[in-house]
């Protein structure tokens, strides 16, 4: 939250948002798998105004050596802005609110990465920014969790991600740039949808306990919509490849050849 | 179930999927919650005897001891090199594991940086220690032709059934072909039918799964081949 | 990290083709890849492009502000070029603050820009000696394979080219495109023992010795050029690269219409 004021209605008298959608209504929401060539495995998302790219390489060989867990892998996520993806040119380069940001979703990731299947390993998820219209976290942790599943980590799921505020004392779902920097509270949430474990959540601003309970609700039908949207996109990306099969492709792993 | 010729709609199924089936026991790539069964990869649901294994559509190469890889040496010491065999894990091979009587100090002489191998994966420990040997059969340096790199999850596909496919490409390029279980694939022969050989091995791993493949590198190999018949040994 | 040895046996097969002309991909040694320009892509930005050279893929933006002059160029806006090697695009590029290669990169292509004196940066100047137009031209890499010199070029003047002066929201008047005055057209290419080819791939790159990238413009007057790599050009092979570049560019040119 920002702390601006602004003269404009964020929400008008029939409850309709400033880009036209209702109070729980997500922006809409594409994404594509395997999108880049050299990552493992990669995502993008367009969601509202966002464009994010996410890419994930591993497991691979843990730099910095010392960071090593013997037992299991890390998860290393970078989660970058690039300077032109706001109004005020950013200088290239991590601050504080990315390395937090980083922080928290190489956090969200961990959990459902099955990590003592690569002791030692490092699996380095990093994620860019290309163009921001709030939610640039939510979006980006939903992409990785695509690219990694690209990549072919075992996880126990997909993580869908999305921010619910509160915009002219509404509790609203998605924020868009303009209810984030003018409203009165942001949460920004990660939820598995069968199990409804939170992985991720942050909150600023100011909520009473029925609202913050009416965003859950919010947040929860979103996170579902999200991960159906996740699911879907893999789902493309692989059913070229799938198709109806020959049976002939179900033999032993160990089959090799010599000349 | 899938049985012998069936053509059943391929499933493909993501981490967090719910796998039912009666009987049903967790085999690779699966994960037990709740007494449930859940897919951990993104793959393709294929059930054995009961259990249910997800084929993975992607992911890296991780080392099995038994297999067969083309590794290239990254490294040199006095008593090992160090073999770069396309996963998380670097592969040292000690001068032990190796056909030739190598003095300490005398790595060099044998093998150096850049070059490639046929290896087979010794040892893989809980840490995921792994090593590699070239005392085997047919285990060599290999040298000319060409590699290429596929994802390893292609591999059974480029291999086939019994090895169907990999024996229908050499016979109609003519090329000494091997497949390591790590992705790395080296093909030997005439320069225009080692290019034959990789663009089939791409046309498979493009389509690993679906209907037909078979018959489509079959003809290719035909047209770039003029040949009507795989020549066999 | 550097980029891994090269196998031997990928050596040699490179080096085997083109003792016949040929290259691993079927290309002519003076062909390049296919080549995707979408410009517009970026509405946060003044101008932008994303380019894709075969696999490589980069992303570029134009940022403006409004500010002051450099001292000794009172009456101009000012150019200034950056490139960020993100790790997304390779396993072998590291976060942190651009390297030797990057900076090279940046470099090479702010002047070839700068010298042919694309931007008419006079047109960019408000105020003599107080207020002119700062333009930051922002290249990332966001897939890695081989020849960035030129996909990064043509991402940063398709970016330029389309790039709209933010007046406006500055308070300087309306919006107005971002005044050019000639267009400048880079090739590389990279030598292979005794070959010569235009844009390579990355393993081709690794095998390389030496590099030379040429900068001419719609006249077909040099503008700029940069040898790379430890390895050498003969005279007549220099000579030889910038016939070869005069030729090519127009293909690469008519990308630009």
């Amino acid at each position: 939250m920002s702390g601006m004021t602004t003269d404009i209605d964020l929400i008008d008298d029939n409850g309709i948002r400033i880009d036209g959608r209702k109070a729980d209504e997500l922006r809409p929401l594409k994404i594509e798998a395997g999108v880049l060539k050299r990552a493992d495995g990669s995502a993008y998302v367009e969601w509202g105004k966002n464009k994010v790219l996410a890419a994930v390489y591993g497991p691979r060989e843990c730099h910095p050596r010392h960071m090593q867990n013997p037992a299991k892998a890390i998860v290393q996520c970078k989660y970058n802005m690039l300077s032109f993806s706001v109004s005020d040119r950013k200088r290239p380069g991590p601050d504080r609110r990315s390395i937090e940001i980083s922080k928290i979703i190489s956090e969200a990731l961990e959990y459902v990465v099955f990590t003592e299947n690569y002791p030692r390993a490092s699996i380095d998820v990093y994620i860019e920014v290309l163009q921001a219209n709030a939610g640039t976290r939510c979006a980006g942790l939903t992409a990785a969790s695509v690219a990694l599943a690209d990549a072919g980590i075992p996880m126990k799921d997909l993580v869908p991600a999305v921010a619910i505020g509160k915009a002219d004392g509404q509790i609203v779902l998605d924020l868009n740039k303009e209810e984030d920097n003018y409203g009165n509270a942001d949460l920004p949430i990660a939820m598995i949808p069968r199990t409804g474990e939170v992985l991720l959540m942050q909150m600023d601003g100011h909520m009473t306990m029925e609202e913050f309970d009416q965003a859950l609700e919010y947040g929860k039908k979103a996170c579902q919509m999200v991960y159906d949207v996740q699911k879907d996109a893999l789902r493309r990306r692989y059913s070229v490849q799938a198709g109806n099969g020959d049976a002939d492709d179900e033999q032993s792993q160990n089959n090799n050849s010599e000349a | 179930m899938n049985s012998e010729g069936s053509r059943q709609p391929r499933e493909i199924v993501m981490p967090g999927d719910l796998l039912e089936g009666e009987k049903l026991k967790p085999g690779a790539g699966t994960y037990v919650s709740d007494g449930k069964i859940f897919a951990a990869l993104l793959g393709i649901k294929s059930v054995k005897s009961n259990y249910v294994n997800i084929i993975p559509l992607s992911g890296r190469y991780i080392p099995a001891v038994g297999d067969s890889v083309i590794g290239k040496v990254e490294d040199i010491g006095p008593s090992n090199w160090l073999i770069d065999i396309n996963s998380p894990y670097p592969a040292p091979l000690h001068v032990n594991e190796v056909p030739w009587r190598v003095e300490f100090g005398d790595t060099a002489r044998y093998m150096n940086v850049g070059d490639v191998i046929l290896a087979k994966v010794l040892m893989v420990d809980e840490t995921m220690r792994v090593q590699v040997t070239m005392k085997d059969q047919g285990l060599r340096k290999l040298q000319g032709g060409q590699i290429i790199e596929v994802s390893p999850s292609k591999v059974p596909r480029v291999i086939g059934k019994s090895g169907s496919m990999i024996q229908m490409i050499k016979g109609y390029t003519n090329c000494r072909i091997f497949v390591g279980q790590n992705g790395r694939i080296w093909l030997d022969g005439e320069v225009d039918n080692i290019m034959h050989g990789i663009k089939a091995i791409q046309m498979i791993e493009q389509d690993a799964h679906s209907h037909g493949l078979t018959e489509k590198v079959k003809a290719y190999l035909e047209q770039v081949s003029g040949q009507t018949a795989p020549r066999t040994e | 990290m550097a980029e891994p040895i090269m196998s031997e046996i990928k050596k040699g097969h490179i080096h085997k083709l083109l003792s016949t002309g040929k290259r691993v991909d079927g290309r002519a040694l003076d062909e390049y890849r296919e080549i995707k320009i979408e410009t517009n892509y970026i509405e946060s930005a003044q101008g932008s492009a994303r380019v894709r050279l075969g696999n490589t893929d980069v992303l570029v933006g134009v940022k403006m502000e409004v500010g002051k002059p450099f001292e000794d160029t009172p009456d101009r806006g000012v150019l200034t070029t950056n490139t960020e090697l993100i790790p997304l695009a390779s396993p072998t590029f590291e976060a942190g603050p651009p390297d030797a290669g990057a900076i090279e990169l940046a470099r090479v292509i702010d002047r070839g820009i700068r010298e042919s004196e694309m931007i008419d940066l006079q047109k960019l100047c408000i105020k003599h000696g107080e207020e002119v137009w700062i333009n930051f031209l922002d290249i990332y890499v966001l897939d890695y394979d081989g020849n960035l010199f030129d996909a990064c070029f043509l991402g940063a003047i398709a970016a330029l080219r389309t790039t709209m002066v933010p007046a406006k929201e500055n308070d300087k008047g309306e919006d107005y495109p971002m005044p050019l005055r000639h267009l400048p057209i880079q090739t590389t290419v990279v030598k292979i023992e005794n070959s010569i080819l235009f844009d390579p791939t990355l393993d081709e790159e690794k095998v390389a010795e030496a590099r030379l990238t040429v900068t001419t413009d719609e006249n077909g007057d040099l503008r700029a050029m940069q040898k790379g790599l430890t390895g050498a050009f003969t005279l007549d092979e220099v000579k030889q690269v910038i016939d070869a570049s005069l030729r090519v560019s127009k293909d690469l040119r008519n990308l630009m219409v």
